[in-house]
């Protein structure tokens, strides 16, 4: 009997189809890739049960295990089953794997569970955001990272969160020592000065990173209680005009960013072109097409941004074409 | 007198005192720390016990609330001056055992040293200190070592214990108070800590010949001048000058004092563009000597208390009280 299978349904399941006929690969979505060590112990059992006995650890921060066997996706799907609780990942059917994979795991740098630069927990919100959005078949890329050093690379994704803190200055605790702006200066925009032994802060230079804040020997500079995100979108990789992501919000809230994203998926249902291959077209190439306008009517339904918030009412992005070189 | 209170007593006790005194101890202030939800425990104004922490020794001394970290000398116009007021209130500080040697220390220097500092004096004669136990004594002080760790001139000692509190009261002002808030009188005797993890040995022979040793090198190497070990530590007392002009109007302005740290860049600056501690490692060298040497020569005792919280604030992992050891140690060498 020949081998019959619904690669469509396959690769909703998160299973990959790879170049070699009847071999495909089991994917692991981790959210914020941080993962309770137990489940490595899982991931190796069944790459030895079932795989090569080789795992990949993906760019997005999921386990892609090797060399499974199309015949055992059942199987893998039961033994993948603690590891989605463990996660406690969304699932509609328990024991049937992951329910859909358009919707791309939500990656996070390290974040304020170990790095001294970070300005909040990446993990904690990518868990948050992932509850949100998934199971859902529309390919969208969303990354959170901790700082604007952007180690998360979340300007190269549909959106990229970027933390952020507004510092708190207390001059009656500041000594003139300067390390605030020594520290903005060689580590990141050079938006601090002092007037009269006291510091002034440029606020349309600061990018919110908290870097003098880490640097006051006083607690004269601290963070702000309320935390603040960049919101930079349609950042890509590809083949035709990969670019980065620009900011649309600034000095934003979790909540409303949220929303927006809840939005997005609402505007691209709308406006995805009927002959999208497999489904999927890029968010960044619907907007490029129906134009940024549109979108941000779509995007902002319901949102109600804090004062301190900055929208960027008009986005132009660059980066490299491809698809039209010489013209 | 020793009293035994309820902890509605206790807050009774709290609240009383408020009115007539302002109290300060070591609050926590949650996301205050250096870094993204962390938190930093440092002096604030309290009016209940449950303000304060209790269990865990403060990362900045009580120091702030005797020596404002800014102090405003005067204000002057083109042809006055005028001394701003002093504090308006009595004030109650609540500190630890070695704290209250820094105390000494800082009177040393700002009352006994020549002559008495007019402002460190105004706010001093109007202050009373409130001994915090440790019953569990903290993991990086070495108190006992420096013979910090049994201070007996508090003005009261309180103890709250779960559901009752405990206090040696030994300032008569302070009496009244027990008595209006009903505690009963009972014998209480200060939790002190009889042994600390780190143990200390002070080096015996240091002179103007350890000035050339290869240690200092190596912390020099390490060390990033940033001033941490010297703003918490209870028993610095170093200011600078600052005649500030204000922008509007440059024939008024007002001359502050303000805390000032051997470690940082332009301590050392003298007109005509000289400096006499250039490197990183001359400018530590001169921190633990004035801390065990130096200070002691002129007053007979060592200006460390032993309160570890340099070794806790160090961004770079310097431990002070393990270059004491290592001095001590290369002395017997
Ligand atoms: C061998 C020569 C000198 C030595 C060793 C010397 C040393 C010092 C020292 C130790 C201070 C105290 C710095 C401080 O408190 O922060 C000082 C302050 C000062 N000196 Fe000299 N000095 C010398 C020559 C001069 C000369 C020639 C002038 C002026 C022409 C001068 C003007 C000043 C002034 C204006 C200050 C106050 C600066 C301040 O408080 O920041 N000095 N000097
Ligand atoms: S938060 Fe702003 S002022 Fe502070 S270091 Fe970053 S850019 Fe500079
Ligand atoms: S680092 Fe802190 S104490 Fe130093 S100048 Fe900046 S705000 Fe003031
Ligand atoms: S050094 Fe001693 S007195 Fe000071 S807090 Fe620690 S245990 Fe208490
Ligand atoms: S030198 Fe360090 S241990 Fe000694 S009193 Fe100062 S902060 Fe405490
Ligand atoms: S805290 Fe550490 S790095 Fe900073 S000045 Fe002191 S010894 Fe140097």
């Amino acid at each position: 009997m020949g081998m019959d299978i619904n690669t469509k349904k396959l690769k909703k399941n998160a299973f990959r189809v790879s170049k070699e006929r009847g071999i495909g690969a089991a994917r692991i979505r981790v959210p914020g890739g941080y993962l309770d060590a137990e489940i490595l112990g899982m991931v190796q059992e069944i790459s030895q049960t079932y795989g090569n006995g080789y795992v990949h650890l993906t760019t997005r921060q999921g386990f892609e295990i090797e060399g499974i066997r199309f015949e055992d996706m059942e199987a893998i799907n039961k033994k993948l089953q603690p590891i989605i609780e463990k996660l406690e990942i969304n699932q509609e059917e328990p024991g049937a794997g992951y329910p859909a994979s358009g919707t791309r795991n939500i990656s996070a740098c390290i974040g304020n569970n170990v790095c001294p630069f970070a300005n909040y927990n990446t993990a904690e919100l990518a868990k948050k955001i992932e509850k949100k959005v998934f199971p859902n078949d529309l390919h969208f890329k969303i990354a959170c990272t901790g700082c604007s050093n952007d180690c998360a690379k979340a300007r190269m994704h549909d959106f990229g969160i970027i933390g952020m803190t507004m510092p708190q200055y207390d001059p009656s605790r500041c000594v003139s020592c300067q390390a605030c702006i020594k520290g903005c200066r060689s580590l990141s925009v050079d938006a601090l000065r002092m007037e009269n032994y006291k510091i002034v802060r440029d606020t349309e230079k600061c990018i919110g990173c908290g870097v003098c804040i880490t640097k006051c020997p006083t607690r004269a500079l601290t963070r702000s209680k309320k935390k603040y995100y960049k919101l930079a979108i349609m950042g890509r990789t590809g083949k035709r005009n990969p670019r980065l992501g620009k900011d649309f919000l600034v000095w934003a809230d979790e909540e409303n960013i949220i929303k927006i994203i809840l939005n997005t998926y609402r505007f691209v249902k709308e406006y995805i072109s009927p002959n999208a291959p497999g489904g999927k077209e890029h968010i960044g190439y619907i907007i490029d097409r129906v134009g940024f306008e549109e979108y941000k009517k779509w995007a902002l339904d319901g949102v109600e941004l804090m004062p301190e918030t900055i929208l960027n009412d008009c986005i132009y992005w660059d980066g490299i074409h491809f698809d039209n070189q010489g013209k | 007198m020793g009293y035994q209170l309820t902890k509605t007593q206790m807050d009774e006790l709290f609240r009383e005192l408020s009115e007539t005194y302002d109290l300060y101890a070591p609050v926590l202030m949650k996301g205050e720390g250096c870094f993204s939800e962390t938190d930093v425990v440092r002096y604030g104004k309290v009016t209940s016990p449950d303000e304060i922490v209790w269990d865990r020794k403060s990362d900045y001394s009580y120091k702030e609330t005797l020596l404002p970290i800014n102090e405003t000398l005067f204000y002057f116009t083109e042809d006055t001056a005028s001394v701003p007021q002093g504090p308006k209130r009595d004030r109650l500080v609540f500190l630890r055992s070695c704290d209250l040697y820094g105390v000494k220390r800082l009177d040393e220097i700002y009352l006994k040293n020549g002559f008495s500092d007019y402002y460190y004096a105004r706010i001093r004669e109007r202050t009373k200190f409130v001994l915090m136990g440790c019953g569990t004594p903290c993991k990086s002080g070495f108190c006992v070592s420096m013979g910090t760790n049994r201070a007996e001139n508090y003005d009261l000692y309180i103890k709250p214990d779960g559901e009752l509190g405990y206090a040696d009261c030994r300032c008569g002002e302070l009496e009244e108070y027990f008595r209006k808030a009903g505690a009963v009188e009972a014998r209480v005797v200060p939790d002190y800590a009889e042994e600390n993890r780190e143990q200390v040995t002070l080096p015996k022979k240091l002179s103007n010949e350890s000035f050339t040793r290869e240690i200092w090198n190596e912390y020099g190497a390490r060390c990033i001048g940033c001033g941490r070990c010297n703003f918490v530590c209870p028993t610095c007392t170093c200011f600078t000058m600052q005649d500030v002009f204000y922008r509007d109007n440059e024939k008024a302005g007002e001359r502050r004092r303000v805390w000032a740290s051997c470690q940082v860049d332009g301590y050392t600056d003298i007109a005509g563009g000289i400096s006499f501690r250039k490197t990183q490692g001359e400018r530590f060298r001169f921190k633990v000597m004035h801390k065990i040497y130096d200070y002691e020569k002129r007053f007979g005792y060592p200006m460390c208390v032993g309160c570890g919280r340099c070794d806790d604030v160090c961004p770079e992992y310097i431990s002070y009280s393990n270059c004491i050891n290592r001095l001590a140690k290369e002395e017997e060498e």
